[in-house]
């Protein structure tokens, strides 16, 4: 530099400045506060409305006749587990191969189509895939039956799994497959091995994330599962699903019924939640140092 | 043109390279003008400037050696810095050999003058003309100038020879011009010696032009000639 | 235990580009070759296509013959089986990031079907031998992952990884680039003892590496081999101008 004429010089942060700097950085807490606010008034709403309502006898008892006091939801839980167990069953290999597919294979038109597919399915109305796995399944079997309503269900899962598993399996560098293919193993197996496994913890992340949403998931169920008051053992019979269980009782005019949905809801909530975290914890205990 | 840096410093050490073969050129001519002249004043001239061959010589070995170490020369230019100090050597040893001939002069001057049989200007001479087209052919990085050194140098050790046999027999036949006829004969193979240098500085200069290594009377066949030599 | 290589009339494409022309060279059994040249000379792509690892790029191809010991590459072999005789390390270090230490190395082994117990331990701690490493992580094998270590540790396993196939060949695609100068020492060692079992091509862009590490050199210049011989001729008196222009640094 010359002279101090053409010095080029420049001013520290003004005053004005650091205060928008604030600003905005309040701006996006409190964005965030505004969103987390309905999520946690949602769960403590939940927790005041229903927690009272929870006893022995609700998670153990199946539903008393109508204007009985007293009964559970027992067999709406565990209809609910053996639904979302053939959902998962169904639905999540299906997703993470159409993944693959797609991460891998699909770099061309052909997975743009199916990329497609996967996008339109994802925005059809619960209803209507409740509709069609009646079509599929129920008409077929001429019963209700959780196995239906698990088959809606992973209708529902696929779009999601299979796109976040794209975007997981795209994330791991090509210098680790060529480390694999270097190495002399073949295509698929590098696939499976190394590059799906590397990318394990985002595609548990996409899996979860697709299991929470069809777990409280109430209208593919209507004409599939359809609920039942009592025990059943059997996938083809009509089965008790928590979701519905509560979409019965809300609607009804009795007060207890109303109590017990509540206290539905929060042991639906308390379900996935855990869920979601065993995974999670299981996941990273499986982790090594440093990976 | 890259490494902008290292050029100027190859170009730094060339011109300190002529500059001290300058000085040793015209130490050799000094001390030999000064043999025909009779001419003291010369000599005490060559006697002086030996220091400044000698400081020459270190300041181009110092730049030499700090080019080898940072700069990671390699093919054409790592050949021309090795020939550079190894010419530099010979420079110095030119820069002795001038002020030993000096000396003997000196010592002659105080001796009778004396007609010996022997034309040390003539041998003279030749030998600056060896010296000066040895470094022409190092300016101009051309293998033939240098070739052409190497074959006066049988030249001047022809002259050498004869001037041996010539002096010893006047020593024999006139024992009272022995001391002059020594300083002679020893003055004579100094000026052999410079000969060789300038032969050795013209071998390091086809090293550095070919890539061939001719010392000893090695040939020059099996060196791959480049179509276009590279201007230091 | 090495193999030579012998590369003829190889030209190589990417899609309608090509990038190498008719390139032909031997390379020695149980020596180092060094492969240099500016960027984008054809190098990298000359040494992918001796484990067919070019084939990995969509519109890749190549016309010409390349043979590595008695079979040749392109005729017959498939692509995983060459790869399984000739091994690879690569620019930047690419450990399996999931494993330990003692399943990457396995890794080339164990994916490809191979269980015996004792017998991958012993592979697995030779070919740690083999690649200076094994001082360093013998006590943690099985408890870091291959991510965990310093980045010329990390080089150093993937020597290993490519070491524990027994391949006959290891290809080497500038592996101290990403490196510091002690570890880039340490690798050229190695490759220095490597050398009496292996056949090795390197890529390199350092030339006083070349220089240091192979005895012979191949110039490389816009997909053309200009010049290959000795190393000490390379570096000390070209044959071709280009050559000697690139390698005193007047360009490149």
């Amino acid at each position: 530099m010359s002279s101090a004429s053409t010095a080029i010089v420049i001013p520290p942060i003004s005053l004005w400045r650091r205060l928008v700097d604030r600003a905005m950085t309040g701006v996006a807490v409190l964005t965030v506060l505004l969103v987390l606010l309905p999520l946690f008034a949602i769960f403590a709403y939940l927790v005041y409305k229903g927690v009272g309502s929870i006893n022995l006898a609700f998670l153990t008892q199946t539903p008393k006749p109508v204007g009985e006091p007293g009964g559970g939801m027992a067999n709406a839980i565990v209809g609910s587990m053996v639904i979302l167990a053939i959902a998962s069953l169904l639905g999540v290999p299906l997703g993470i191969g159409a993944g693959i597919y797609l991460s891998e294979y699909g770099r061309n038109r052909y997975g743009d189509i199916v990329r497609f597919i996967s996008d339109v399915l994802n925005g059809v109305p619960s209803i209507v895939i409740g509709i069609v796995a009646y079509g599929i399944v129920v008409i077929r079997q001429k019963h209700f039956s959780a196995l239906a309503g698990g088959v809606a269900l992973a209708i529902m899962m696929v779009p999601t799994i299979a796109r976040t598993t794209e975007q997981m399996l795209l994330l791991v560098p090509q210098a680790i497959r060529e480390a694999a293919y270097g190495l002399g193993v073949s295509r698929w197996r590098t696939t499976l091995s190394i590059t799906l496994r590397t990318a394990t913890s985002g595609v548990i992340t996409g899996v979860m994330l697709a299991f929470a949403r069809v777990a409280g998931e109430t209208a593919p169920l209507l004409f599939t599962a359809f609920g039942n008051q009592f025990w059943n053992w059997k996938t083809d019979q009509p089965t008790a699903a928590l979701s519905l269980q509560i979409f019965t009782y809300a609607i009804s005019p009795f007060d207890e019924w109303h109590r017990q949905a509540w206290a539905g809801a929060l042991v639906l909530i308390v379900l996935i939640v855990s869920a979601v975290t065993a995974v999670r914890i299981a996941v990273r205990r499986g982790t090594l140092a440093g990976a | 043109m890259m490494r902008t840096r290292f050029q100027h410093q190859i170009e730094e050490l060339r011109e300190k390279l002529l500059r001290m073969g300058g000085l040793s050129e015209l130490a050799v001519d000094r001390a030999c003008q000064a043999y025909t002249e009779r001419d003291l004043g010369r000599c005490q001239l060559v006697l002086e400037n030996e220091s400044l061959i000698n400081a020459a010589e270190r300041e181009i070995d110092e730049l030499a050696f700090d080019i080898l170490a940072t700069q990671q020369p390699a093919a054409v230019d790592l050949r021309f810095i090795l020939a550079v100090t190894k010419i530099n050597a010979d420079l110095e040893r030119v820069g002795d050999q001038a002020v030993n001939i000096a000396e003997r002069v000196m010592d002659m001057i105080e001796l009778p003058a004396v007609e010996l049989p022997v034309d040390i200007a003539r041998m003279a001479t030749a030998v600056s003309a060896m010296v000066r087209r040895a470094l022409e052919s190092f300016v101009e990085g051309k293998a033939e100038l240098a070739q052409a050194v190497l074959e006066m140098d049988h030249v001047v050790d022809r002259m050498r020879d004869e001037a041996f046999i010539m002096l010893v027999r006047k020593m024999n036949d006139e024992p009272q011009v022995t001391q002059q006829a020594l300083d002679a004969l020893l003055v004579a193979r100094n000026l052999e010696r410079v000969a060789d240098h300038a032969t050795n500085i013209s071998e390091d200069v086809i090293f550095w032009v070919l890539g061939a290594d001719v010392r000893h009377h090695a040939q020059a066949a099996s060196a791959s000639p480049r179509p276009d030599t590279r201007e230091q | 235990m090495g193999v030579g290589i012998t590369v003829e009339h190889l030209n190589a494409f990417y899609g309608k580009t090509q990038a190498l022309f008719d390139i032909n060279l031997k390379v020695l059994a149980n020596h180092a070759t060094a492969l240099i040249g500016p960027s984008g000379c054809g190098k990298s792509t000359f040494i992918r296509c001796l484990n067919r690892m070019h084939e990995t790029i969509p519109d890749a191809r190549v016309e010409g013959k390349v043979r590595i010991g008695e079979f040749s590459v392109y005729n017959g072999t498939s692509a995983t089986q060459l790869r399984r005789r000739v091994g690879m390390v690569f620019q930047k270090p690419n450990p399996f990031p999931t494993m330990s230490i003692y399943d990457n190395v396995a890794a080339g082994l164990k994916l490809n079907g191979f269980r015996n117990r004792r017998q991958l331990d012993e592979i697995v701690e030779k070919s740690l031998h083999s690649s200076a490493l094994w001082d360093e992580v013998k006590d943690s094998l099985h408890k870091q992952s291959g991510a965990s270590l310093s980045g010329g540790q990390q080089q150093r396993l993937c020597i290993a990884r490519a070491l524990s196939v027994q391949p006959e060949v290891l290809l080497m695609d500038e592996p101290c680039s990403a490196l510091d100068p002690i570890s880039t020492g340490k690798i050229e060692e190695l490759i220095f003892q490597l050398k009496e079992q292996y056949t090795i091509v390197i890529v390199t862009h350092n030339m006083q590496q070349a220089a240091r590490v192979a005895e012979f050199t191949g110039f490389f210049l816009l997909g053309k081999m200009i010049e290959f011989d000795k190393t000490e001729k390379v570096f000390t008196n070209p044959s071709d101008k280009r050559t000697e222009d690139y390698v005193t640094g007047r360009f490149g």
